[in-house]
This record gives structure tokens, C-alpha cells and sequence, in this order.
């Protein structure tokens, strides 16, 4: 098994930006998860809302111009922050009270009809958008072709870290969801409507995961069934990475983003064995997590 | 032995119902039929997947993988090997119970969610292997058109197959949970501290329970084997056992029969709404969300009154 160099160095490029998309999902369902303490099932569908909503402003509104696509990456997040807000202040917040099972019961239900409102909209066929003009082609870097998009997706994933982290640290509602993940009777009882935080953490999360859905768009093909893809890995990365910890997720999806693609590199056949495989050495030599778990 | 263990009275209706089920298959059309029968399979998958949730408060999260597990082992011997036909069958649970063990030995040292995530992620190992190796188990594509003795070879046959089997299963379910070996499960269920204070290896119980169940999962897939004669991938994905789970939860996971009834509602909903509409999923998603809102102890729990207090009381330690 020989390879060089440029193959090791681009396959490392398509990992890490592999990373920095699971990260941005993984962080909006880490957060979701520590001050909720509600795993979100339906966190795939609404990445795969996001995918979807890209490429109908994108590619149908705009016919897959430059400007289309920056519009799309801004609009769409907000259009699947739009929906959770729904599903929350009408089902979801009704819920809180209950027992976490049933919590995650309710989620399924969404991602059952968040799945057949994509079907229904957008229909079953594969879908693509194309990268605006600026991240098409690729530059060479090391002897090998680095595709300009996935440097693009190098650049947003720390600039989305470092957002999130000023938000969580800087910011009231950031500091607030915190301590209601810390301990939300408290919380309650100074005087803020926790129901309310929980509803801001819950959109917050839910656009990052449609987010991570625009900006994974270009680079596959957008289709039925990625939420189911997208939601167990993000359930093993924010495990991996401590419940509730963005940093977490960060590392998770770099161990999981890398580990995958030099899979592809050693035995193409069965990649998609090797990040599964570190996901239970890591469990197994931390059960709780790299980093420190809120629960 | 029985006496104490089975109530005779309460055994009437049971009796009645599988009499009705036994005369059923002459009259009714082969579609209705077929549904019954993956109605008993999916039914016999939550029961073995109850014993570990809903009396021992383990976090099965990917129970799915034993039942492929089992169906595949049994395809491929049926269709693969010379061997005698039994040998595929009697494989299968067998199979599933050494990988039962093997997971379960990984897993019991971890609990609840995090259990359930080791658990997760090396079922998808074993999904990710039976996907790939195309050249061993049919990729993506699985086996089809697997060979079956004569004698169950005709759906009414497969039905009554399936149909005592699922009974046999049941009993030895039942009185798995009355010995005492189920009333140690369910007491480290409600508190795992105490009994380990007072000499119970926890450990090696849940490993036990693990091993029981993933057996009965895996008779459930040779089960489904002799009724689909054929395996795909999809029966190790994770969303089968997110099904299953839901299964549970949604039946009634603190009776002993509510699994039944929640694969029997998940099974009809998709078949029959299937029929109408290609946008089940939308309607079952739907379902589910008012029987959430309305029916919050599980159908089963609805009926049976009685298991009220104890499942609140249950979930309310839990909730500690």
C-alpha cells in the first residue's frame, strides 16, 4: 500500500473539512443536549431541511448563481431556525415536564415528518448546488488539487467555534443556557423563564444544524436519507467529546472527520469501519467522554 | 411449577385470542396474513428487546444488530452452506447471543446513555462490515430468495411456524421474569445501589439479561427469515432499533405485553396507511405525537390502570 504526500495531504484536507461540518452540527445538537437534556433525533432532519432549503434558494430562486448561493448559506439557516421555533413553542415546550424516554419519542415523530415535509416539498430526487463562481475549481497545494470550497469549509468551522464560544461566554442568553444546563431549578428560581431559555437553546442549536446542512450542500449530493447519515455520527461524536461540550464536539468530529478519511486511504472498501472503530476505543478508554460532560 | 406463576383466569382471553389466530390463515386473504406474521416477528424483536429495557433499565440502543445478526446467520447458512437446514436455524439465536455477549461484555461496564452510545457505535461496526463486504453477505444489495425446508415453505405454514414459536418464546419470556433470576433484574432496575450492597454482581446479571434477549432477537430474525426469504443491511441499521425502542416506549415498556401491542400498532400504521398514501411517515409521526400528548403511560399502560403508580414511581427515581 503506497501513497504519497499529495494523496495523504488531500485526503487530510477532505477530513478536517468533513470535521468542520460535523462539527457545526455536532455543536448545535451538543448544546440542545446539555441545556435540554433532550437527544434530538430530529437534529439530522433539520440538517437535511437545511441541505434542502440551500439548494431551493440556491438553485431554484436564484438558477445556481454566485449571489444565489451567499443568500442561500444566510437564508436557509434561518428558515430551518423558523421551523424548530414552530415545533417548539407549539408541541415541544408543552413536553419539558415528562419523562426523557418520551421526550425522545417526540423527537422521532418529528424526524418522521420533518423526513416526509422534505419528500413532499422537494420531492425524492438527488439534488445538487454548485459552489459560487469565487469557490469553484481547486488550488494545488504539497503536489496535490485541494478543492477551494473545502479550504472555504477550513476557514468557517473555527470562525463558527470561536461565535459559538463568544455567544456561550459573552453574551446574557449564552451565560443564562449555561446555567440551565448547569442547574436549571435554579435558574428558575432567580426569576428567569427557563421555558423561554429552553426555546432560544433549542433554535440555537436547530439552526446550526441547518447551518451545517447549507454548507455541506455543494460537496454532496442532497437527497432523502441524510439525516439518517448525519444524526448517529453526531450522536457518537458529542458522546466521544463529553454530552453538552462544544469543545468536545470539535475533537469528536476531528477523530471521527480524519479517522474516515484515512480509512479511505488504507482500505477504501471498509472506511467507513475505522471511525466506528475509534468512537469505541475511545469509549472504552473514557466512557464519559474526552473533555468534561455537563451531566 | 406453574402454580403461583400463571393465573389460571387471566389465561382465558390469551387462550381465546390464539385460538382465533390459529383458524385465522384459511379465511383470511394472503396480504392479511403476510401482516400478521411480521406482526409476531417484529412483536417476538420488542418483547426480547423489553426484557433489558423495560425490566432492567438497560439502554439497548442498538438491539437491531442481533436480530440481523441472527437473520444473517441463519441466510447465509441457508443459502451458503450444505449444512442440514436445522443447523441454520438453531445458528442464528446462537449467533446472536455471542455477539450478544461480546457487546454486552464491552458495554455493562459503562450505564444508561452511555451504555447505549458504546453500543451504538460497535453495532455500527457490525452494520458497516455486513454493508461492505460484498463478496460475504451481499453488500447493500443482501441475499435474496434463501432456500427453506418444504415443510414451512407456504406462508400459511410459515405463519403457524412463526405463530408457535412466538408462543414458546413468550412462555419462556414470562417465566424468565417470574424466577428469580428476572426479579434480581428488575430490583437492580429500580435500585442498583442497594442490591449491589447486598451481594448482587449487577454486572454480571445485565450481562446475563443482555445475552437472553439478544438470543430472542436472534430466533426473531430467523423468524423473519422464514417469512421474507431474504436480508438486507437495513435490519442492523440503527433507525430499525430506534423503531423498536419506540416500540416499547410507545406499547407500554413497564408491562409485560405492551411491546407486543406497540409493534402491532408501529406494523399496522405503516402497512395500512402505506396503502393510501406514500407519505406514511408524515401520518405516523402525527399518531405518535397525539398518542404522546394523550396516552403519556404507553397504550398498555392506558388499559392497565393498575401499572400506573408503579411506572410513575419508577420514573420518578430514575429522575433523580
Amino acid at each position: 500500500m503506497e501513497f504519497g504526500l499529495a494523496a495523504l495531504a488531500s485526503q487530510l484536507v477532505v477530513g478536517l473539512s468533513r470535521a468542520m461540518i460535523l462539527f457545526i452540527v455536532c455543536a448545535g445538537l451538543s448544546f440542545v443536549l446539555g441545556v435540554l437534556r433532550v437527544p434530538n433525533v430530529a437534529h439530522g432532519s433539520l440538517y437535511m431541511i437545511g441541505a434542502f432549503s440551500a439548494y431551493g434558494i440556491a438553485m431554484r430562486l436564484f438558477g445556481g448563481s454566485s449571489a444565489g448561493f451567499w443568500l442561500a448559506l444566510i437564508l436557509a439557516p434561518f428558515v430551518v431556525a423558523l421551523v424548530s421555533l414552530i415545533a417548539e413553542r407549539a408541541l415541544f415546550c408543552h413536553l419539558y415536564e415528562r419523562e426523557h424516554l418520551m421526550l425522545l419519542l417526540f423527537t422521532f415523530a418529528l424526524m418522521l415528518i420533518f423526513g416526509d415535509l422534505v419528500k413532499i416539498i422537494w420531492g425524492a430526487e438527488y439534488r445538487s448546488v454548485s459552489p459560487p463562481a469565487l469557490l469553484r475549481g481547486s488550488v494545488s497545494m504539497f503536489g496535490a488539487s485541494i478543492p477551494r470550497y473545502n479550504l472555504f469549509l477550513l476557514i468557517i468551522g473555527p470562525l463558527v467555534a470561536i461565535g459559538l464560544w463568544l455567544f456561550t461566554n459573552k453574551t446574557k442568553i449564552g451565560k443564562i443556557s449555561r446555567a440551565a444546563a448547569v442547574d436549571r431549578e435554579m435558574v428558575s428560581v432567580i426569576g428567569i423563564n427557563v421555558s423561554w431559555v429552553f426555546a432560544a437553546a433549542f433554535v440555537i442549536g436547530c439552526y446550526l444544524a441547518g447551518l451545517g446542512g447549507a454548507l455541506v450542500a455543494p460537496t454532496v449530493s442532497v437527497t432523502l436519507g441524510m439525516d439518517h447519515t448525519i444524526i448517529i455520527e453526531a450522536f457518537l461524536i458529542v458522546t466521544i467529546g463529553g454530552l453538552g461540550n462544544m469543545w468536545g464536539a470539535l475533537v469528536g468530529s476531528l477523530i471521527f472527520g480524519v479517522t474516515h478519511s484515512f480509512g479511505v486511504l488504507l482500505w477504501p472498501q471498509f472506511a467507513i469501519v475505522f471511525p466506528y472503530a475509534a468512537v469505541v476505543i475511545v469509549l472504552f478508554l473514557r466512557p464519559r467522554g474526552l473533555l468534561k460532560s455537563v451531566w | 411449577m406453574f402454580r403461583g406463576i400463571i393465573d389460571l383466569k387471566s389465561l382465558w382471553p390469551i387462550a381465546a385470542i390464539f385460538i382465533v389466530l390459529l383458524i385465522l390463515p384459511p379465511i383470511l386473504p394472503r396480504f392479511y396474513t403476510y401482516i400478521l406474521a411480521l406482526i409476531f416477528v417484529t412483536s417476538l424483536l420488542a418483547m426480547s428487546l423489553n426484557l433489558v429495557l423495560g425490566h432492567g433499565m438497560i439502554f439497548q440502543f442498538h438491539h437491531g444488530v442481533f436480530y440481523g445478526v441472527g437473520a444473517y446467520t441463519a441466510a447465509l447458512m441457508l443459502a451458503k452452506s450444505s449444512l442440514p437446514m436445522w443447523v441454520g436455524f438453531v445458528a442464528g439465536p446462537l449467533m446472536a447471543a455471542v455477539v450478544g455477549l461480546i457487546i454486552g461484555w464491552f458495554c455493562v461496564r459503562l450505564t444508561r446513555l452511555y451504555f447505549g452510545m458504546l453500543q451504538i457505535s460497535l453495532g455500527s461496526l457490525i452494520w458497516a462490515i455486513v454493508f461492505r463486504w460484498y463478496s460475504f453477505t451481499g453488500g447493500d444489495d443482501g441475499i435474496h430468495g434463501i432456500p427453506m425446508p418444504p415443510l414451512i415453505s407456504s406462508l400459511n405454514n410459515a405463519y403457524y411456524f412463526i405463530l408457535i414459536i412466538l408462543v414458546i418464546c413468550l412462555v419462556a419470556l414470562y417465566l424468565i421474569l417470574k424466577s428469580p433470576f428476572g426479579s434480581t433484574l428488575e430490583a437492580i432496575r429500580d435500585n442498583p445501589q442497594r442490591c449491589e450492597a447486598v451481594g448482587v454482581n449487577v454486572r454480571r446479571h445485565q450481562l446475563m439479561a443482555i445475552v437472553i434477549s439478544t438470543f430472542f432477537a436472534g430466533i426473531a430474525g430467523v423468524l423473519f427469515v422464514v417469512l421474507e426469504r431474504s436480508v438486507f443491511p437495513d435490519l442492523l441499521f440503527w433507525v430499525l432499533s430506534l423503531e423498536i425502542f419506540i416500540m416499547c416506549l410507545l406499547g407500554g415498556w413497564f408491562t409485560f405485553a405492551g411491546p407486543i401491542l406497540g409493534a402491532a400498532i408501529m406494523v399496522a400504521l405503516r402497512t395500512f396507511i402505506g396503502i393510501f398514501t406514500e407519505y406514511w411517515t408524515l401520518i405516523l409521526g402525527v399518531i405518535l405525537i397525539l398518542l404522546i400528548f394523550f396516552l403519556p403511560e404507553g397504550v398498555m399502560g392506558y388499559f392497565l390502570e393498575g401499572f400506573k403508580p408503579h411506572a410513575k414511581e419508577v420514573a420518578e427515581r430514575r429522575g433523580e
